[in-house]
């Protein structure tokens, strides 16, 4: 099996004290650490996972400035075979388009059976990347995948829906998957494992390898354009409620039904 | 007269080319076991035990010979170590009564001896006796343990079943003989006496065939016996004194590294402990001499509150899987065969319940190691990856911010009213490595707060890194990661080489371990405990004697007590503040762990109970309101327990230095009454 995962660096903002950017459209990330996408790293998990019963290889593609070999070479410590560096000044700024343009470029020319994403980035939220990537290569996809088999040449997927609901889909391959965070338990990746993979060479492609410029893709090409970043207002804080359990249970339905709730 | 067995033929054989066959076979088959065992011990990775050959042979003198940690229960370590002795008393009895199958009166050498044996032998029969009726009837819980499988029991009865037998056939050689021999009851020979009691009145023919018969069954059970040990748990027979003699010699706080033999972490092709053969030579050892006591599993907090993990199944299974990939019989099983050791045999919750705490290797009579086994085992999942999910987020924190809370590094000398930030270059006298904790943990950093006060009061000089310091890594290393321990500990010693000081000290006790045992300083290191009984000892403080009669009880943290062998200074530190004190039914080297070591804050494994709450019902049991504590785990653990059990209000818990700075005079109040003079003043000002 031919498996290709596409991941990113993202800041981590869950502990962080966040401070927008004197543009007003970016955050200032003096105090940010960046580590691999979290729905990324479930994707490159299942993906060794898969290897690993089926045999194969795993790539794994990212589109990224110069510290964004790092997230690669986690993914090569956790059993991905190789990696692929998709970096040029010309994607800086791409939006979701350009960023599946770029994606599309790389593995159109390579063999595949699925590919692999993460549902969506710890940043921006938006889940765009993955199923744009699948209409350009005009393959089926699924989303926000909670679990993931394949057998002979079809994927078999239980993905989350509307409502609450999940969904059990079955697609011929080559086909599309993003991951939902718990689809599997991603490996632990230690201080030794990134070492050891430290000298393997990933090589790099640039704009001109894929055959793209401006106009597909960075800033100028983009269809979306971020107007503002700003935090929410801050509201008032945590409501303590008191009293005995019924009578907390009390007032929290009255309070939820006077909020609108139900 | 009674026949010599020497002097007499069977079937054809005689006396004496009988016992010639006997030894040849079972010494034979003894070497050749023997021999097979020993196969796996070479195997094994190296590890240097043969250095201060004095004091392991003192060791060996006081732990093995001397017995000295069976008493620790009460019944069975007496019976133990009057059946040891009784062993080594009889020993000459019977490698005589071997001789004796070749010369007639080669086990007759005189009276004393006669007489000693025989007081002996009627000793160790009725402990035998007493041992078997004690764990058939009266059944010692600690004998079964939960998460057992199989049990060994039956290899007890077999054992304590083959010594009364040879007591018994030796009694009945004896006592046949002074039958025959017209010989009168003696007191100096009472077991013989009573047989010969029994026996009075048998006809002379019987009396003669039951001369002959306990002689040769006491032969044939001992040559069985000698086999029947390296097969069963009763191995330790042989191996138990060469265990201790072997033992580990380092500081208890200190972890083996990966391997003796390179120190390289890089180099090294495989990190930890996969299978049997990867475990040190010593290690192996330890599993061949596991009494199967279960002394380690009795004093287990994780054990105890019904966690997977019992330590003496850990041995047990070891060297079950020793016994059966490597038998005595037949070719050693290839690896596609064995079950995988670290996975299946022992299972990965069972590694992840450890805390570290080191009670079972303190309860062991045979200085098993257990805690650079269980570290070794985790190297090998950290290796493949196999961390718990509840651990990664600390452990990527730790490698990303320093601090398994994941908060920013700049925000590490928050807590730092009145302690001055050492930039490079800056000199102090007392460096304050705070580690993560006391950094990050609000009620922690109160705990900081309160010994920078009180050493600001003994006019001490004192600093700390700032956000220069990063976690000792102290867990991490016991967690396996020992890529990041060094990651962590190195960006540690090049903030400490870069300021001046004359000692360190931490509120830590997981921080102390870590800076004395693995950070090589050449300045001291101490913890708070220590400094504050210096500061009192010396005048250094003005306390006011305490307005308060609660009961207080000190916690012993696991890696101040048991790993570093300090119990005193906290509890000068209470005597000199004048404090009514009662000590918990577990203390000093026996303290229950608070749940604390290998970020077991943030581990979230199975269990039936948690140990902090447990520690608490000791507490409250031993009488005590308010649980003194040294280190930052026990404290948030204990309160935490406080309030969940529902003590909040007639229980607390504070850690030494706040007992302290709360002691301390303050300038606006009256004149300090110095301790000694014992008179109330008005309380010092509480927060």
């Amino acid at each position: 099996m031919e498996i290709i995962v596409c991941i990113r660096r993202v800041p981590d903002l869950s502990e962080a004290e966040i401070e927008i950017g004197r543009d007003g459209v970016s955050l200032d990330d003096d105090d940010l650490d960046y580590d691999v996408n979290e729905w990324d790293n479930f994707a490159i998990e299942a993906a060794v996972q898969l290897k690993e019963e089926h045999g194969g290889r795993v790539t794994a593609m990212t589109v990224g400035d110069e510290e964004s070999e790092d997230v690669l070479r986690r993914a090569l410590a956790m059993g991905a075979d190789e990696a692929v560096h998709l970096m040029d000044d010309a994607f800086d700024g791409s939006d979701a388009l350009g960023t599946a343009t770029i994606l599309q470029r790389a593995i159109a020319d390579r063999p595949y059976d699925l590919i692999l994403t993460g549902a969506i980035s710890g940043d921006e939220a938006r889940g765009h990347v993955g199923p744009m990537l699948a209409a350009m290569l005009d393959i089926p996809m699924v989303a926000l995948a909670t679990e993931l088999s394949v057998e002979g040449g079809t994927a078999t997927v239980q993905h989350e829906v509307e409502g609450g609901l999940e969904r059990i889909t079955r697609m011929v391959l080559p086909a599309l998957v993003t991951a939902q965070t718990g689809l599997n338990e991603p490996r632990y990746v230690s201080i030794r494992g990134i070492r050891k993979v430290s000298g393997m060479e990933i090589p790099v492609q640039e704009a001109g390898d894929l055959d793209l410029d401006g106009s597909q893709v960075g800033v100028a090409a983009s269809a979306v354009t971020v107007e503002e970043i700003f935090l929410p207002p801050r509201g008032g804080g945590a409501e303590m409620l008191e009293g005995s359990e019924e009578t907390v249970v009390q007032k929290l339905v009255e309070r939820l039904q006077q909020e609108g709730a139900f | 007269m009674a026949p010599a067995p020497a002097a007499q033929t069977y079937l054809g054989l005689s006396g004496p080319a009988l016992q010639l066959v006997l030894l040849i076979l079972s010494l034979g088959a003894f070497s050749f076991i023997m021999w097979k065992r020993f196969g796996l011990l070479r195997l094994g990775a190296p590890d240097p035990r043969f250095d201060h050959l004095w004091t392991r042979l003192t060791k060996l003198l006081v732990v093995g010979f001397g017995q000295s940690r069976q008493p620790r229960y009460a019944v069975a370590g007496i019976l133990h170590i009057l059946i040891f002795f009784g062993f080594l008393i009889l020993s000459v009895r019977s490698i005589t009564l071997i001789g004796e199958a070749f010369q007639p009166g080669f086990s007759d050498i005189g009276p004393g001896y006669s007489s000693v044996k025989d007081v002996t032998a009627l000793v160790v029969l009725i402990c035998c006796l007493i041992a078997i009726v004690r764990r058939a009837i009266f059944r010692p819980a600690r004998y079964r343990d939960r998460h057992a499988h199989s049990s060994h029991a039956h290899e007890a009865y077999i054992i304590l079943g083959l010594i009364a037998l040879l007591m018994v056939a030796d009694a009945v050689y004896e006592g046949s003989a002074m039958v025959l021999a017209d010989a009168d009851a003696n007191a100096f020979l009472p077991l013989a006496s009573g047989a010969s009691e029994v026996l009075a009145g048998g006809a002379t023919g019987t009396l003669e065939v039951l001369h002959l018969a306990g002689f040769w069954v006491h032969n044939a059970a001992l040559l069985f016996f000698l086999c029947y040990l390296p097969v069963s748990k009763h191995f330790h027979v042989i191996t138990a004194l060469p265990n201790v003699f072997h033992l580990n010699l380092k500081p208890v706080g200190e972890i083996k590294p990966p391997r003796h033999d390179e120190a390289d972490l890089d180099k090294l092709e495989a990190l930890g402990v996969e299978k049997l053969e990867d475990f040190t030579w010593k290690h192996i050892l330890d599993f061949y001499s596991c009494t199967d006591c279960g002394r380690c599993s009795d004093h287990c907090p994780a054990y105890f509150t019904g966690t997977p993990l019992s330590p003496r199944m850990i041995s047990i299974k070891c060297r079950d899987a020793a016994y059966s990939g490597y038998p005595i019989i037949g070719r050693r099983k290839p690896k596609e065969e064995q079950p995988v050791l670290v996975g299946e045999t022992i299972a990965d919750e069972e590694l992840w319940a450890c805390t570290t705490c080191g009670a079972c290797e303190e309860a062991c009579p045979v200085l098993i190691e257990y805690v650079d086994k269980i570290v070794d085992m985790r190297r090998y999942l950290v290796d493949e990856g196999r961390v718990p999910a509840s651990l990664q987020k600390p452990l990527a924190d730790l490698e990303k911010r320093g601090n398994p809370y994941g908060k920013p590094p700049r925000k590490r000398a928050a807590f730092g009213r009145g302690v001055r930030t050492l930039a490079p270059g800056d000199k102090t006298d007392h460096l304050f490595f705070t580690d993560s904790c006391a950094a990050y943990d609000p009620r922690i950093q109160e705990t900081a707060g309160a010994f920078a006060r009180v050493m600001t009061a003994a006019g001490a000089d004192i600093g700390t890194l700032g956000k220069d310091e990063v976690d000792s890594g102290h867990e991490v290393r016991r967690l396996g990661e020992e890529g990041l321990f060094e990651e962590l500990r190195d960006t540690n010693l090049e903030a400490l080489g870069a300021r001046e000081f004359q000692s360190v000290v931490t509120t830590d006790p997981h921080a102390f371990n870590a800076l004395t045992h693995s950070y090589g300083l050449e300045q001291p290191v101490r913890h708070h405990s220590q400094v504050m009984a210096e500061l009192m000892r010396n005048g250094k403080l003005d306390l006011q004697a305490p307005d308060d009669d609660r009961v207080y009880t000190f916690h012993d943290p696991c890696y101040l007590g048991r790993h570093n062998g300090e119990y005193e200074a906290p509890r000068e530190v209470l005597d000199r503040l004048g404090l009514r004190t009662v000590e918990m039914e577990r203390s000093r080297n026996r303290s229950f762990c608070c749940g604390g070591g290998s970020l077991y804050l943030f581990y979230e494994g199975e269990s039936e109970s948690r140990m902090g709450e447990v520690r608490v019902e000791m507490a409250e049991k031993a009488g005590a309101q308010v649980v003194v504590t040294a280190c930052p785990f026990c404290l948030i653990n204990l309160e935490d327990a406080i309030k969940t059990t529902g003590r909040d209000g007639s229980m607390e818990v504070v850690d030494l230095a706040e007992l302290v700075d709360r002691s301390l005079s303050t300038p606006a109040a009256a004149p300090a009454t110095a301790i000694a003079g014992g008179q109330a003043t008005p309380g010092p000002q509480t927060d």
